[in-house]
């Protein structure tokens, strides 16, 4: 397949993979929890924005039910991944919550939320 | 296909539990006592229903229930075969037992946060139940979600270090659960549908399409890594070691084991036998994972000082004979591998329950602690010793008739590599288990920690007892379970001859 | 003539009746003389439901007991044929001599924890029983590694480095084993779909490969070989003599070692049969291992200072004969094969009393110190010298009768080196047996001036199981007929003719 096709027809999809892997790399490669935690929604928000290209129709409108452009479907997005990615979001914001929750109690334990010092700690506990 | 039948006892599961969470947490605003009896009603009467359940499918075949009246494939629907009715009822009576347990564990343990604990107690049910019944894969993304998050919160409940542990398995439990969202965008996308059995007719016609694979792999590492398929278990160890005795006594008996589950509920009867099997080295890549982490989480647990964690790496150990089980597909490993959810829940649970009641009496938690305290406790270790033996897998207790299918499984597949890891890895298990009894029964009492004041409390004994005796009750009975539970719930390409 | 098969409880009722005991006993505990009533009625009832059974058995009856499915297509069965009978008779009547033996050992020698021993003792009697009349390979498996378990505390009893160092080389031996033998039965069932043993045996040269069928025959023999002490997997024997000597008499003499042997039996005569072992020479193979263990085991008894170390290497060397009768698969040698499971049992374990006798009065272990010790116990020793003369095979006493049949076996078979052999055997046999009577009656010490037999509790089994050798040696078919039951056996096994 013609490499240049691909990347004009099926650019929204790669970039969604670029945000994925931005999102990941933040993950693992960053050592402020806070910063992991940056890198998990960025992941999420990936796969929410790939759900949402696929949604897409040419010249199509939003989702919601408009007289004027009657029943026909092809003249709307395809609201299922509309609606599957409103759930998707909402457990996002609800785990970044318990995310927060965590780091909150960390911090108060162990004074900080970067990981090498973290570790520093957790090793002098356990020694202790 | 046949239209099952309608019924309303899927969701009243989903139901019990939902009002029951926030009901728990009301009566507990109300007086912090009245939230336990509320919650261990809710898991009573979800026992009673998922049982009635599993008899009426057992006798009538499979049911469902279309939530909301909006019909499939767009509508959402639960669909609840033979196999699920059993993993729930496993869940259900897991929840039980573990309540009972939780009066006055949560209460010794971390008494600050009794309501809400128990809420999350729940909830947690609430999400893993709703994985194994429903029969469209958004909503189990939705109900993966929900065990996750009341997992993260029920886990950083321990000691100090906890919340780290639960931490690091959110990051990596959300990346498994996206991956697994991504895999069914995958799917989406290929098939126009998110409803199973709708998904599983149309996945044939696929064969062939370079999306399929791509789907398969996303949702066997998003389900892998709630189960802990080895490599993708590191999160467990930390997590279940730092964690109270009660979260990690609800949460290592069924969490991986429902995801073992719904990943074997997506390879046979969403992509299809043929495909995972034959195909697609699917299967087989599974089977290995699986084995490798056998072997060396056996290896891992040998080398640990705490008793915790030595379990934790055990369990990632016996989750790899149930991947085993389920990679192999064959009806012989099959059989082996859903009935060791069951056989699991029940090992593991009484062994965490045990260390949970000497942690509290004791302040005990290393191997070296462990040390003759047969005698203080001789109720509580004696259910231990049970369900030590189970693991190792010696007859008649329920862990040897697992290892019985698992092996014929393996031989019939024809991989003398695996038979041998399968045996071996009884003996692996044999020194970590046999090391600590030893000491338990015949080594003096350390210095550290406190002494025991005598055996635990009722509701702390009975459970353990509950368990320890069920571990050969179960053994004996299997062969019931298996021709009458699961065999008819499997997929005729997977049944044992004659059944 | 195909023998009537009646069903009967009669032999679960003889494996509940010491099973039942077991909690009973624990019960208990805090009451000694209670306590060991329970042992004491266990012990004769169980005898007695087994003595019941000759009567139909002699006639050419099978009793049989179907309890219920404990894999798709397998059962847990009891059948209770002639082989069966023999080693049941033998375990239940020795038990109830060795329960008094028991109580006066333990209580002259102050032990600790009798509560765990009689229990435990009790136990394993049950899956004694339990492997006799295993009508499978998957209930001989599950009763086998009962046996393990159940033994296991009998052999750590007295808790010191040495026993637990004894205890963990006993389990590295018999754990492996087990796990050989699961193997072998997981195979058994792959390739022939059945597991009931058939006189003659069932599997036949189709159902697999010879390469296959000749590694099963070393699963086989790898598991049920450790427990009959074949060489090189022997070595726990002597390290389990640091248990206390009842134990030893009973479990090493007769019940463990005897289900090892019984093992092979069944693996050789029911299991393959004498046709696949002359066809793949399986069975040459076997009686030349068994023909060198009986030579090492002899030469090594030689070395042995230590009494009970002796003793077990002189059994490593008797439990082999019974192995190279088996394998040599005419009806000469069966009958000598399973005559000597008898024999040797009653003169073994009149040995190992002496040994315990001596330890309790005089708390002598050692070959060395025993200069003498005629003047003061001359029953004992008496005794003694009689059990040395049976193993040695001098006629007047039972082990002549089982040693001129194996003898016949060998001729038969035209194995000139290893009839050779078992003659040497005896000669050596007398050469570690006869100095040590020489020494107790003729040298001349200080040690030992006056008479002083130990209790009557130890010394009128050992008496009564010397008197025996030596009747049966007279009058081999009396009382039990044990020479009838092994004869028929032999026939019905191989295919000749009585003799």
């Amino acid at each position: 397949m013609d490499l240049t096709v691909v990347l004009t027809g099926r650019a929204p999809y790669a970039f969604t993979i670029v945000l994925l892997l931005i999102g990941l790399y933040g993950m693992m490669a960053k050592q402020n929890l806070m910063k992991k935690l940056f890198g998990m929604n960025i992941f999420q928000g990936a796969i929410i924005l790939f759900f949402i290209v696929h949604a897409y129709k040419t010249g199509a409108s939003v989702p919601v039910l408009d007289d004027a452009l009657g029943t026909d479907p092809t003249r709307y997005v395809n609201p299922i991944p509309h609606g599957l990615m409103l759930t998707a979001i909402v457990v996002s914001v609800a785990t970044t919550g318990v995310a927060l929750a965590l780091l909150i109690r960390i911090y108060r334990s162990y004074g900080t939320i970067d990981e090498v010092e973290l570790l520093e700690r957790l090793r002098k506990d356990e020694s202790r | 296909m046949a239209v099952l039948p309608e019924s309303n006892l899927p969701v009243i599961i989903t139901l019990l539990l939902l009002f029951g969470a926030l009901l728990t947490i009301a009566a507990g605003l109300v007086r912090r006592e009245f939230a336990w009896p509320v919650a261990f009603t809710t898991l009573v009467l979800v026992l009673v229903d998922a049982l009635i359940q599993l008899a009426t499918i057992v006798q009538g075949g499979p049911l469902r229930h279309t939530l909301g009246g909006w019909a499939a494939p767009i509508g959402i629907e639960y669909v609840v075969d033979g196999l699920g009715a059993f993993v729930v009822t496993v869940i259900a009576a897991v929840a039980v037992v573990v309540g009972m347990y939780a009066r006055s564990a949560v209460r010794r343990e971390n008494p600050d946060q009794e309501v809400a604990f128990l809420g999350m107690l729940l909830t947690l049910l609430l999400g893993l139940t709703g994985m194994v019944l429903t029969g469209d894969l958004f909503n189990l993304y939705v109900f993966y979600e929900i065990s996750s998050l009341a997992g993260y919160s029920l886990l950083a409940v321990g000691d100090r270090k906890a919340p780290v542990a639960a931490f690091r398995y959110l990051i990596l439990g959300t990346t498994g659960a996206s991956f697994y969202l991504l895999g069914i965008g995958f799917l989406y996308t290929l098939t126009g549908s998110l409803n199973m059995a709708d998904v599983a007719r149309l996945v044939p016609a696929l064969q062939g399409n370079p999306g399929l694979p791509v789907a398969l792999a996303l949702i066997i590492v998003g389900v892998g890594l709630k189960m802990a398929l080895f490599p993708l278990h590191g999160w467990l160890a930390d997590a279940y070691t730092h964690a109270s005795s009660t979260s990690t006594a609800i949460v290592a008996p069924i969490m991986t084991k429902v995801s073992a589950f719904v990943l074997l509920r997506l390879l046979f009867f969403v992509f299809g036998v043929d495909l995972v099997a034959n195909i697609l080295p699917a299967g087989t890549i599974v089977a290995w994972l699986s084995a490798a982490g056998i072997v060396v989480m056996s290896l891992m647990s040998i080398a640990q000082r705490d008793v915790k964690r030595m379990l934790a790496y055990s369990s990632v150990a016996q989750l790899g004979y149930i991947g085993l089980g389920i990679g192999l597909a064959n009806p012989w490993a099959l059989t082996g591998a859903v009935l060791h959810i069951l056989n699991h829940a029940t090992m593991k649970c009484c062994l965490f329950l045990v260390t949970g009641s000497v942690a509290m009496q004791t302040r005990r938690t290393s191997v070296a602690e462990y040390a003759g305290l047969g005698r203080a406790m001789p109720w509580t270790f004696a259910s231990f010793s049970l369900a030590a033996l189970a693991m190792v897998g010696l007859p008649p207790t329920n862990g040897f008739f697992s290892k019985w299918y698992l092996l014929l499984g393996t031989i019939r597949a024809g991989s003398w590599p695996l038979v041998a890891i399968v045996a071996a890895s009884s003996l692996l298990t044999a020194v970590y288990f046999f090391r600590l009894l030893e000491s338990i029964y015949t080594a003096p009492m350390t210095a550290g920690g406190d002494a025991p004041e005598g055996e635990s409390g009722f509701f702390v004994l009975a459970p353990t007892i509950v368990l320890g005796v069920g571990v050969i009750v179960l053994g004996l009975c299997n062969s019931w379970f298996v021709t009458q539970i699961l065999q008819p719930s499997l997929p005729d390409a997977l049944r044992l001859p004659g059944m | 003539m195909d023998p009537t098969v009646i069903p009967s409880l009669r032999p679960l009722l003889a494996i509940l009746a010491s099973l039942l005991a077991v909690p009973l006993i624990v019960a208990s505990g805090s009451r000694p003389n209670l306590r060991e009533t329970w042992s004491v009625l266990a012990a004769f009832v169980k005898a007695a439901i087994v003595l019941s059974m000759l009567p139909v058995v002699l006639a050419g009856d099978v009793l049989a007991c179907r309890l219920w499915q404990i894999s798709p297509g397998i059962a847990l069965e009891l059948r209770v044929d002639t082989l069966g009978l023999v080693f049941a008779m033998v375990s239940s009547t020795l038990w109830v001599l060795t329960t008094f033996y028991s109580i006066g050992y333990v209580r002259g020698a102050g032990e600790k924890k009798q509560t765990r021993y009689f229990a435990s003792f009790a136990l394993s009697l049950s899956a004694t029983i339990g492997i006799a009349f295993a009508a499978n390979l998957l209930t001989f498996l599950v009763f086998f590694e009962m046996l393990t378990v159940a033994t296991y505390p009998l052999v750590l009893h007295k808790e010191t480095a040495a026993a637990r160092r004894g205890a963990r080389i006993y389990l590295a031996y018999t754990l492996p084993a087990g796990l050989a033998l699961l193997v072998a039965v997981a195979i058994t069932w792959s390739i022939a779909g059945t597991l009931d043993f058939v006189p003659g045996g069932f599997l036949t040269t189709a159902m697999g490969s010879p390469a296959l069928l000749s590694t099963l025959f070393v699963l086989f023999l790898v598991g049920v070989g450790v427990k009959a002490g074949l060489m090189p997997l022997h070595a726990w024997l002597p390290a389990a003599m640091v248990a206390p000597t009842p134990v030893s008499a009973l479990l090493h003499a007769v019940a463990v070692v005897k289900a090892g042997v019984f093992g092979v039996l069944r693996v050789t005569g029911f299991v393959f049969g004498p046709g696949l072992l002359t066809d793949l020479s399986l069975g040459t193979w076997l009686a030349w291992i068994a023909g060198a263990t009986v030579l090492l085991a002899s030469l090594l008894a030689l070395a042995q200072d230590n009494l009970k170390r002796r003793l077990a290497y002189s059994t490593v060397g008797h439990l082999s004969y019974i192995v190279l009768g088996a394998a040599l698969v005419n009806v000469w040698s069966w009958t000598g094969a399973i005559l000597h499971l008898v024999f040797h049992a009653t003169m073994k374990i009149t040995l190992f009393f002496c040994a315990g006798a001596i330890y309790v009065r005089t708390h002598k272990e050692n070959i060395s110190d025993l200069d003498g010790i005629g003047r003061q116990m001359p029953i004992t020793m008496a005794a003694f010298a009689i059990g040395s003369l049976g193993l040695a095979g001098v006629p007047g006493v039972n082990g002549f009768v089982s040693k001129w049949s194996l003898l016949s076996g060998a001729a038969l078979a035209d194995q000139r080196l290893l009839l050779g052999l078992l003659v040497l055997s005896g000669v050596l046999n007398a050469a570690y047996f006869f100095p040590i009577v020489h020494a107790a009656f003729f040298k001349r010490s200080d040690a030992y001036p006056r008479f002083g037999e130990a209790s009557p509790l130890l010394v009128v089994p050992l008496v009564v199981t010397a008197l025996a050798s030596v009747l049966l040696g007279f009058a081999p078919d009396l009382g039990v007929h044990a020479y009838g039951l092994a004869a028929r056996t032999a026939a019905l096994v191989t295919g000749g003719a009585l003799p």
